[in-house]
């Protein structure tokens, strides 16, 4: 009896209880769509982490105030001091001191409502310089962005995010109007374009909500407090993805000798880039993927043990067609490669079929959930590979059993 | 093997299709041993139309499987076409089986879900023959059976007797040394009973060997040579004389 004559038996077999092994069979699928949507769901949690990561600028490194410790030994919140300085923003870009260093702009930022006309809009105003544009990667789809001359003169200019510029006038062709921020009227002179990553995440919409003014401007006429002489952020651009931290290395050490510093660990200043953003991003999310693979994981062995079950009442109740079988000149061998391709179609069947379920759940759950899902190949194949395994697995008992029964037994048996 | 399927058995001459000498067969049932054969010793010769006879309990059963080799006796020795079989491995069994011996059941023992070609070829499949030669072969057995007509039916659109003589096409497709019917009637009407009876006499006719076991006189006397089994032992063993012609054939 040939591969192909087995094969033809075990379809035989399946089609005569249909009922029963689309009930095995779908035990199996709801296994490896489940598999292929949270693996889906994973990846895509960690695309998304890293092109907002990557959105906010390449080779990036932020510059963040440390915590205060007041006098009674109390200490503030992380970012609550005020130690960074516009003259900390101009030491780091000297070419001398930090040559890995392509550009910094420091910045500030507060929560602002711009009026224009009888419409208003609360949006975050970030102050400042004209290097901001490429530090953060962002592009213009509209007029210029600030210029040294704007930065010099404190110029009463803004550049409007996307989201902010539809909200205040109903469109992005701004250029020319006039917003009021904090009591002073700006001219609007360019819209940035809005930031590449997806539009259903949060962050790029706070990216695309904002509106951008020179730093001078903002520490005379908008900001109060400290904020007039100090800077909230420092954004630093390394020349290139390998200078990244030679680039952090002259940052640190500049600023603790600007700051006076000789420990380390004293640092009133935070330096983060955006390797360290992605990676703790990416393990919460894996974390996440694994937890959820796990659950999934374990469906498949419940779907696994569905196959076994069902074999062995296979085997049971087809006991007169295997003593049958045997009777007529069968091999044991020959049964038990009868029931593993049966057991191991069953497998197949169901992970062709689960995987087709995952990836229409992976076009359909994103509109659904606004979480993005990730079709990734290797799950996919895997997952099929570890059905028709699976099927394998849980069909070598049944299958032994078959193979085991006497002729005699299995024929006497009504 | 032979691709013939009316031709007389190979097996003419001195040397006997199936003996045994003094089997034995000790079934253990916990620490309860009941002996189900206490030495049986038998010779069919090539051609022969044996009955075996006897109530139940005698061992027939038991004779039948070790005849069939579905069971191996527990001392003695089995010849079966030449072979010893008394102390074969499970393929080897498995083997001989295929080759040696076709089936006759009483329940027909038919898979519902196949056609009856389909159910013919099952021993050619796992003798390695082609599924060409397969449908060719089962198609040529069920003509000599009288079901030409009934090639794609299931068991399930038959009748018994139709079934039980799928089951003979099934049993004479592989060209088998010996033709094993156990009850082959039991589960039949009388007009299906005397089809089949009529049909082993044909097969014995054309020159085959046919071992039958029944515990009806009717069929058994039938048989060219009766065996009578008692308590595990052969109590008789004689020629029927001329065929009965009573009763079945009305």
């Amino acid at each position: 009896m040939t591969w192909l004559d087995t094969l033809r038996t075990a379809l035989e077999a399946m089609r005569t209880h249909r009922m029963r092994s689309a009930l095995t069979v779908l035990g199996i699928l709801i296994g490896i769509a489940a598999v292929i949507l949270t693996v889906g769901l994973g990846i895509g949690a960690q695309q998304q982490v890293t092109a907002q990561v990557e959105a906010l600028g390449t080779n990036l490194l932020i510059i963040s105030p440390g915590s205060t410790t007041s006098t009674t030994g109390l200490r503030g919140g992380f970012g609550s001091a005020s130690t960074l300085t516009q003259a900390d923003a101009q030491a780091l870009a000297s070419p001398v001191v930090a040559p890995d260093i392509a550009a910094v702009a420091p910045s500030t930022s507060s929560s602002q409502s711009l009026v224009v006309g009888s419409s208003n809009w609360t949006t975050t105003v970030a102050g400042t310089t004209p290097s901001w544009l490429s530090v953060r990667a962002r592009t213009l789809s509209s007029g210029v962005f600030l210029s040294n001359a704007d930065q010099a003169s404190a110029a009463s200019v803004v550049v409007l995010g996307a989201t902010t510029a539809t909200e205040l006038f109903g469109s992005t062709d701004v250029v020319g109007q006039s917003v009021t921020i904090a009591g002073t009227p700006f001219t609007v002179i360019g819209v940035l374009a809005p930031s590449g990553s997806s539009a259903s995440s949060s962050s790029s919409t706070s990216n695309d909500d904002t509106a951008v003014i020179p730093l001078s401007t903002a520490q005379q006429r908008v900001s109060s407090g400290t904020s007039r002489t100090s800077v909230q952020t420092v954004y630093v651009q390394a020349r290139s993805q390998a200078a990244l931290s030679s680039a952090y290395q002259e940052a640190n050490s500049e600023l603790l000798a600007l700051h006076g510093i000789t420990n380390s660990a004293a640092a009133d200043f935070t330096i983060t880039n955006q390797a360290s953003l992605v990676t703790t991003a990416a393990s919460v999310s894996k974390t996440l993927t694994v937890l959820l693979a796990g659950v999934a994981a374990i469906s498949l062995l419940v779907g696994g043990i569905g196959v076994m079950n069902i074999m062995l009442v296979s085997v049971t109740e087809r006991i007169r067609e295997i003593g049958l079988r045997k009777a007529l000149g069968a091999r044991p061998a020959l049964i038990r490669r009868q029931f593993l391709i049966e057991a191991s179609l069953l497998g197949l069947v169901g992970g062709f079929l689960g995987a087709a379920v995952g990836i229409a759940g992976a076009k359909i759950l994103p509109s659904l959930i606004s979480n993005p899902v990730a079709l990734s190949m290797p799950a996919i194949f895997g997952s099929i590979t570890v059905a028709l395994v699976i099927g394998l697995v849980f069909g070598v008992y049944p299958a032994s059993r078959a193979a085991q029964l006497a002729p005699i037994d299995a024929l006497r048996s009504e | 093997m032979t691709t013939q399927l009316t031709g007389p058995s190979q097996f003419h001459g001195t040397e006997p299709v199936l003996s045994l000498r003094d089997v034995t067969k000790v079934y253990r049932n916990g620490s309860l041993e009941v002996a189900a054969l206490r030495g049986v010793t038998l010779d069919v010769q090539p051609g022969e139309y044996v009955a075996v006879m006897g109530p139940s309990g005698s061992g027939k059963s038991t004779l039948m499987h070790i005849i069939g080799c579905l069971d191996v006796p527990s001392a003695g020795t089995y010849r079966l076409a030449g072979e010893d079989v008394s102390s074969m491995s499970e393929n080897d069994l498995a083997d001989v089986r295929n080759r040696s011996i076709g089936f006759v059941f009483q329940q027909f023992n038919l898979l519902a879900s196949m056609t009856a070609w389909s159910n013919v070829a099952l021993p050619l499949a796992y003798a390695g023959v082609s599924r060409a030669q397969r449908r060719e072969r089962a198609e040529a057995s069920l003509g000599r059976v009288g079901l030409a007509d009934r090639v794609g039916h299931r068991p399930g659109e038959l009748s018994g007797g139709q079934q039980q003589r799928v089951a003979m096409a099934r049993a004479l497709v592989t060209e088998p040394a010996l033709i094993l019917a156990d009850e082959p009637t039991g589960n039949l009407d009388s007009t299906s009973t005397a089809d089949v009876l009529d049909l082993l006499d044909e097969l014995h006719d054309a020159g085959r060997t046919v071992v039958l076991i029944t515990h009806e006189h009717d069929v058994a006397g039938r048989a060219g040579r009766v065996v009578r089994l008692r308590d595990g032992l052969v109590t008789d063993d004689s020629p029927a004389g001329a065929r009965a012609r009573s009763g079945v054939r009305s």
